[in-house]
């Protein structure tokens, strides 16, 4: 398979890029540091069994006008792209976002409109190509409101909206639109919180991500235990949501 | 690093001996070792090296920083961010002809891990140390806040003391090495039940023979079974001896949950070591194999440290020089049994000599590895064992040290001072401390 990964360069993304290039994929990696990206390159090759190079262009998700030529570099090196994983996004509690509104202008923006610019981008190019997986994540912060992510939950809920929508409406078409919704994994994005219990590991969420792409599944809880946790969330009523913390 | 607090958690090294602190995992160890007192691999230190000092409370984990920043599959030469696993590398490189040129009994020890405690394999009696034998370079954050490549060359002082330095002289954002070339991904293995402690120092003398060896002692039989044990050696099976043979994943069964501090007592430990003794029926066995199964037997179960229940456990381990020769051992020893330090596992070979690493574990002379309990006489028990090693004029591993007093870790080791020289050029406010140089080294909390 032939995939661009945007946010490669950290967390789940990397691993996603590492389980891909040992199985022989190629890959590619958008992203927004030079130095980084050339690392990742660096690491992906070594992962590679027959040491294939792995080639890499900046894209931005602050700045969209990036967005075409990262995707041309991608056809470009790749040849053709089967496949855009897009798992770049950004976070910060709910308590820091109610007291920087610039941050929460800039996060909502990434997070939801640049982020769906980028997957209109993609979409276009699959469609023409007749078809593709794109596999974007989410969260499962963005199932229901909640007191710790309503800012990044909502921003997150507007995405998964938008990717079932996409689905609905060219999965005839030939696009396989995969939406990933990981509970609290412990990565990068996550170091300086207290880690709940079924906290997940990036290389078994990799794991789950890649097999659901092989197979088309359209929605990926990971770990898979926050299917049922977010089951029972979205059940309970709004007075005990209003009373309890998660 | 946002002053996150502690939240409650506390933070321990392998014996699951904690203090009041937290890790903070990075991948960006540039950006994020800027202000961090200590790093952190995968914590299998067994004390207190791996731990904050009591004011700082926060370390800073590498073990996401793990890319693998180049690999020449001709040469074999490899560059990687420090927090890269070993297990990782082997995953990756055995079944495409290398290995590490010195591995410690885990994989899941990370580059730096291994650089900071100049860690030692079955094979050191030929291959010395992984750090000031193999390293080519390491990337290192100084206190200052510069990053520099340091090599033997450019800042010897400086790289010998990091080195075995236990992360005291700097953040290790990266490391290079050459690999080494292996002809199969096969060991080709000989052990042997052996009934005295005569005859393991001779058998140890034979075997080695072998680049790899490594014995088990049974240290709770005492007179004239005192020392039985099983000897192992190996090497790398030749292309032909393992044929075309593919490695099968081995299957790691985790221990769930903490075992209660009753558990572990006396009693069981005799049966575990009275059944492993005879487990080796024939006296002599030989045959290929699995590379996991002959260097990393502990990693077969996950969380094995939890058997030793929420007290945990200390290991201690010492090299005994080969001045004192068998009957420096048999003192050890005696004194061991008769102190009743019940074990599990009591593990002894041979070293070679001594490396340049200023504070380097390893001297010639034989090594004893031993498990002990966390109780109330452990302090006790800790202290007269070093009595007897003082004796011997022997030292401690610091990677798996939490008892030792400071001032015989003095007495055995003077080349304290000239690391302390090392440390007052590069870092004479100490910033950079741990909870175990807080304790041995006198620095400040
Ligand atoms: C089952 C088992 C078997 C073992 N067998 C052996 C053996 O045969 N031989 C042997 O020598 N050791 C052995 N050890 C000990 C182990 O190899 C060392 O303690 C090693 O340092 C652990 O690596 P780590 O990545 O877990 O480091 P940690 O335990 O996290 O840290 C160890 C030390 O290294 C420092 N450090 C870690 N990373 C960095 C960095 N990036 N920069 C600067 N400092 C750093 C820490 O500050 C600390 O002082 C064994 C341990 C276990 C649990
Ligand atoms: N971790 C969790 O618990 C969790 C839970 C639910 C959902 N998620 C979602 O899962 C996805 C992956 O999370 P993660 O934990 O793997 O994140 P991560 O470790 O923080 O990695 C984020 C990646 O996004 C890239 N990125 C950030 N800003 C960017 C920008 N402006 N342009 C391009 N790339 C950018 C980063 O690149 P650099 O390396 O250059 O910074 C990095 O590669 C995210 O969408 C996240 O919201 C995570």
């Amino acid at each position: 398979m032939r995939v661009a990964i945007l946010g490669a360069t950290q967390g789940m993304g990397r691993a996603i890029a590492r389980l891909l290039a040992e199985r022989g994929d190629q890959v590619f990696v958008l992203g927004i540091e030079p130095e980084e990206l050339a690392r990742t390159s660096a690491d992906l090759q070594a992962h590679s069994p027959s040491h294939m190079p792995v080639g890499a262009a900046l894209c931005d998700l602050a700045d969209p006008s990036t967005f075409a030529a990262a995707l041309d570099a991608a056809e470009a090196d790749l040849g053709d792209v089967e496949c855009v994983v897009v798992t770049a996004a950004i976070f910060a509690t709910q308590d820091t976002l109610e007291e920087d509104l610039d941050r929460t202008e800039l996060l909502l923006r990434l997070n939801f409109t640049n982020t769906v610019v980028f997957c209109e981008h993609v979409r276009r190019r699959l469609l023409q190509r007749g078809g593709g997986t794109l596999c974007v994540f989410s969260s499962v912060a963005g199932d229901r409101g909640r007191k710790p992510v309503v800012l990044y939950g909502a921003a997150k809920a507007g995405l998964s909206h938008y990717l079932e929508g996409l689905d609905h409406r060219h999965h005839e078409d030939g696009l396989r639109v995969i939406t990933v919704k990981p509970g609290f994994v412990k990565t990068g994005m996550t170091a300086g919180l207290k880690p709940p219990p079924f906290a997940g590991e990036p290389v078994a969420v990799a794991a789950s991500v890649v097999r659901a792409i092989d197979r088309g599944t359209p929605v990926v809880y990971a770990p898979g235990i926050w299917r049922l946790v977010m089951l029972v969330i979205c059940a309970l009523p709004r007075f005990i949501m209003r009373k309890v913390g998660f | 690093m946002a002053g996150l607090g502690d939240q409650g958690q506390t933070i321990a090294g392998w014996g699951n001996i904690g203090v009041p602190g937290h890790e903070v995992l990075s991948e960006r160890l540039e950006r994020a070792s800027a202000d961090a007192v200590l790093s952190r691999g995968l914590g299998r230190s067994y004390g207190d090296s791996a731990l904050p000092p009591p004011s700082s409370r926060e370390v800073l984990g590498t073990r996401l920083a793990d890319r693998i920043l180049s690999f020449d599959p001709a040469s074999g030469r490899l560059r990687a961010e420090a927090g890269l696993s070993l297990h990782e590398l082997n995953r990756l490189l055995l079944r495409r002809g290398y290995f590490t040129p010195v591995t410690p009994g885990t994989q899941f020890v990370t580059l730096g891990g291994m650089v900071a405690a100049d860690v030692h394999g079955k094979n050191h009696h030929v291959a010395g140390c992984f750090g000031s034998d193999h390293t080519r370079m390491v990337r290192l954050r100084v206190a200052d806040g510069r990053i520099l490549e340091v090599t033997r060359e450019s800042h010897p002082d400086l790289f010998y003391a990091t080195c075995g330095g236990m992360g005291l002289t700097g953040h290790i954002l990266e490391v290079e090495l050459d690999l080494k070339r292996i002809p199969s991904p096969w060991i080709y293995a000989e052990s042997r039940r052996i009934a005295d402690i005569d005859e393991f120092l001779a058998a140890l003398a034979e075997y080695e023979r072998f680049p790899y060896v490594v014995g088990w002692i049974d240290c709770l039989s005492r007179g004239r079974k005192m020392g039985r044990g099983i000897l192992d050696g190996g090497r790398w099976a030749t292309a032909a001896e393992a044929g075309a043979k593919p490695l099968p994943k081995v299957p790691s069964p985790s221990v769930p949950l903490m075992f209660p501090n009753w558990v572990l007592n006396d009693l069981t430990a005799k049966a575990f070591n009275t059944l492993y003794y005879w487990k080796h029926l024939a006296k002599e066995k030989k045959g290929l194999r699995h590379p996991d199964s002959f260097f990393y037997p502990l990693d077969m179960i996950r969380h094995w440290n939890r058997i030793y229940g929420r007290k945990g456990f200390t290991q201690y381990q010492c090299v005994i020089p080969e001045d004192s020769g068998r009957d420096g051992v048999v003192r050890f020893l005696e004194a061991l049994t008769a102190m009743g330090g019940a074990s599990f596992l009591c593990v002894i070979k041979s070293c070679g000599p001594e490396s340049k690493g200023t504070l380097s574990f390893p001297r010639r002379g034989t090594t004893i590895a031993l498990d002990i309990p966390a109780r109330s006489g452990t302090q006790a028990l800790v202290d007269a064992l070093n009595r007897v090693l003082l004796d011997e004029g022997g030292r401690i591993y610091l990677a798996k040290d939490t008892f030792t007093r400071a001032e015989d870790f003095r007495r055995m080791d003077p080349r304290l001072e000239q690391f302390q020289a090392v440390r007052d050029v590069w870092d004479p406010e100490r910033k950079l401390r741990s909870a175990q140089s807080v304790r041995l080294f006198g620095d400040p909390e």
